[in-house]
């Protein structure tokens, strides 16, 4: 990989930057009575959008924000406009990896139909979201964060509209624990952004992607499991090259599962509410490869796993897929909407690095180019250490981007421990595992689950 | 270099900027639910005694205004104008999972940095709260029922990029 490439700066990257956090600046205040600074600042969102599609109803936006006279449909352009500068962003991003691994990027495909979700639902998210535009950051309370519950409890038992409905219980948990909003010390101003409009813009009819519209065949080769949880809800994403049985270009690939859970079921528990519904993180957790048949896949390269279409497949160590296969894989195109930097986790393989550790930080220096290494994203239950990696040779891991610096995320290591080689894998203990220190933390989160089964068994009306 | 520098400071340039500690593992026989939120310090603690019934416990945050009562809503025996058993189990357990200072700053309790869940119970006994209506009851009690509720919901195969912006942490923020 040409790390080089990736502290080289990018043309027009930081003047982006600035006008989204004009935009923030403006959403911590407030967008109902806003200052001459937040309009200033807003002006500036606005101007960065000249000559784009967008330009008129994001300057029509601002100047009816700028008079206190806005509407959800003002908001929905402010979100819009954010979303679409850190859409530029993304692709100068993902231009600049795509020359770092010289790897192929796929043509961008037609978006597909949305799903049905009820307009009266999308309707309430949409205007809690924007009561909490019209309040700010700083004007965050109780009663204001706690409109969102009836939206998500309404929400969450149709899997339809779950990517809305998790963003937003994620979200307001992590609102309801900075309440007031005026006492907190630095308002994460980026991120909250982020997650307003995302979700303001998936309330839009069609927004939340629909049926996967294609379907693949072939041999399955995981590279890893990345995990992602918030206290209420969580998700395995399986990266993996697909080699197609008709021979055509191998392509990456992620299958994904998630489901909401408890916040009290932690650590290995996670993996036991997901294993049963995706058998391919127990083969990746093994080192197996998967056949599948007719799976359905979306543009972006999500298989939407169907157990029926799937069936076990002959050993295949993901730092031999890594080697051999990566190189030439194809990278799929990004749904128009899902270009966020946030949302790079791009599959790389690096070696004959050196590696740094300085306290809790660890990073590797690639053909003289330092990358730091993002060890709070590798799950709590698994057996991938801080040492593993400080030790390792090699790494394969998902690049990624946050607020101006690229860095890499372990999914697995090469490293030699009592004189032996061995590869440590973050999802190792994905589909369950007979390591003294992960069977302990099975049983503790069996136990959880148990208690509160049996609570819920009692308790709930059916 | 970092690309990237305007007004705003680190954490609020952070995409990933970590907003919540994770809660931490601990057994949930005794205490199966605790909350910090409505303002109150808030749980479900289960009867020594009675395994259909439960007893339902709050304490305010700032004026430590407590309650106790069933699920039934009958009043808790102990919690006569002191904090019963149930409270001290519920504080504990709260400490547990969400780690004393988080507790102490959100009940606004005054005691030292790191301070134990008991000493926590003790800073707010010494004010002599006020014992409070169970008002509350039925809201913590549906809190409850809604936080089992999540066990049941199906899951999903279909991506959810969302979740992207949602990694585990091993950082206490």
């Amino acid at each position: 990989m040409r790390a080089d490439l990736l502290a080289e700066p990018i043309a027009g990257l930081d003047e982006a930057l600035a006008a989204v956090d004009g935009g923030d600046q403006a959403l911590t205040a407030g967008l109902l009575r806003p200052q001459p600074a937040q309009v200033a600042a807003l002006t500036g969102l606005a101007d960065a959008l000249a000559g784009s599609p967008l330009a008129g109803r994001v300057a029509e936006a601002v100047d009816k924000i700028a008079a206190g006279a806005a509407g959800e449909d003002h908001f929905l352009a402010v979100a819009a406009a954010r979303t679409a500068l850190l859409g530029s962003v993304h692709d100068a991003l993902s231009a600049r990896v795509d020359e770092a691994t010289g790897r192929p990027h796929a043509e961008p495909a037609a978006p597909e139909p949305g799903a049905e979700v009820s307009p009266n639902l999308l309707a309430a998210a949409r205007s809690w979201l924007a009561d909490l535009a019209r309040a700010g950051w700083r004007g965050l309370d109780h009663d204001l964060v706690s409109g969102s519950a009836p939206v998500i409890s309404a929400m969450l038992p149709d899997p339809a509209p779950r990517r809305l409905a998790a963003l937003l219980d994620g979200f307001a948990a992590e609102l309801a624990a900075s309440c007031p909003g005026a006492g907190i010390d630095q308002v994460p101003a980026r991120r909250w952004g982020d997650l307003w409009s995302r979700a303001l813009v998936l309330t839009l009819p069609g927004a939340l992607g629909g049926a996967p519209g294609g379907t693949a065949t072939g041999r399955l080769l995981p590279l890893g499991v990345d995990l992602h949880e918030h206290g209420t809800a969580a998700q395995a994403q399986v990266h993996a090259v697909l080699e197609p049985a008709d021979g055509s270009t191998p392509r990456l690939v992620r299958a994904s599962v998630s489901v909401p859970k408890p916040d009290t079921v932690l650590g290995a528990g996670l993996w036991q509410l997901l294993r049963p519904h995706l058998s391919l993180l127990a083969a990746a957790g093994d080192g197996r490869s998967m056949d599948v048949e007719a799976m359905p896949v979306t543009a972006e390269g999500d298989l939407v796993w169907d157990e029926e279409r799937a069936r076990p497949g002959a050993p295949a160590d993901p730092f031999v897929t890594a080697r051999v296969v990566l190189p030439t894989a194809a990278t799929p195109p990004v749904a128009p909407l899902d270009r966020h930097p946030a949302r790079l986790a791009v599959p790389v393989f690096l070696e004959g690095y050196t590696t740094d550790k300085d306290g809790d930080a660890i990073g590797v220096t690639v053909a003289g180019h330092r990358l730091p290494v993002d060890l709070d994203r590798v799950p709590v239950a698994s057996p991938l250490t801080p040492a593993a990696v400080a030790s390792s040779g090699a790494c394969l891991g998902l690049l990624r981007w946050d607020a101006g610096t690229f860095s890499v995320q372990p999914l697995a290591v090469e490293t030699v421990v009592k004189k032996k080689a061995v590869a440590v894998h973050a999802g190792a203990w994905a589909g369950g595992t007979t390591d003294k220190n992960g069977v302990k933390a099975e049983k503790a989160a069996t136990d959880a689950v148990t208690v509160l089964r049996e609570r819920a068994g009692r308790l709930l009306r059916k | 270099m970092v690309q990237g520098d305007g007004a705003l400071s680190d954490r609020e340039k952070f995409s990933m900027a970590r907003v919540l500690s994770p809660a931490r593992p601990r057994k949930l026989a005794k205490v199966p639910f605790v909350e910090l939120a409505d303002g109150r310090l808030q749980g479900v603690v289960s009867s020594g005694s009675d395994i259909g019934r439960v007893y339902v416990s709050s304490v305010a945050a700032g004026s430590f205004v407590f309650a106790c009562s069933t699920n039934n809503n009958r009043p808790c025996g102990g919690a006569r104008g002191m904090f019963c058993n149930h409270i001290l189990t519920m504080i504990n357990e709260a400490v547990l999972q969400y780690g004393a200072t988080r507790v102490a700053r959100y009940l606004r309790v005054e005691t030292d940095p790191e301070p134990t869940g008991q000493a926590i119970a003790s800073a707010m006994s010494a004010t002599a709260p006020a014992q409070g209506d169970s008002g509350a009851a039925a809201t913590v009690f549906s809190q409850f029922l809604r936080h089992l509720a999540y066990l049941e919901l199906p899951p999903t195969t279909a991506p959810l990029p969302e979740m992207q912006w949602f990694p585990p942490t091993r950082t206490v923020v």
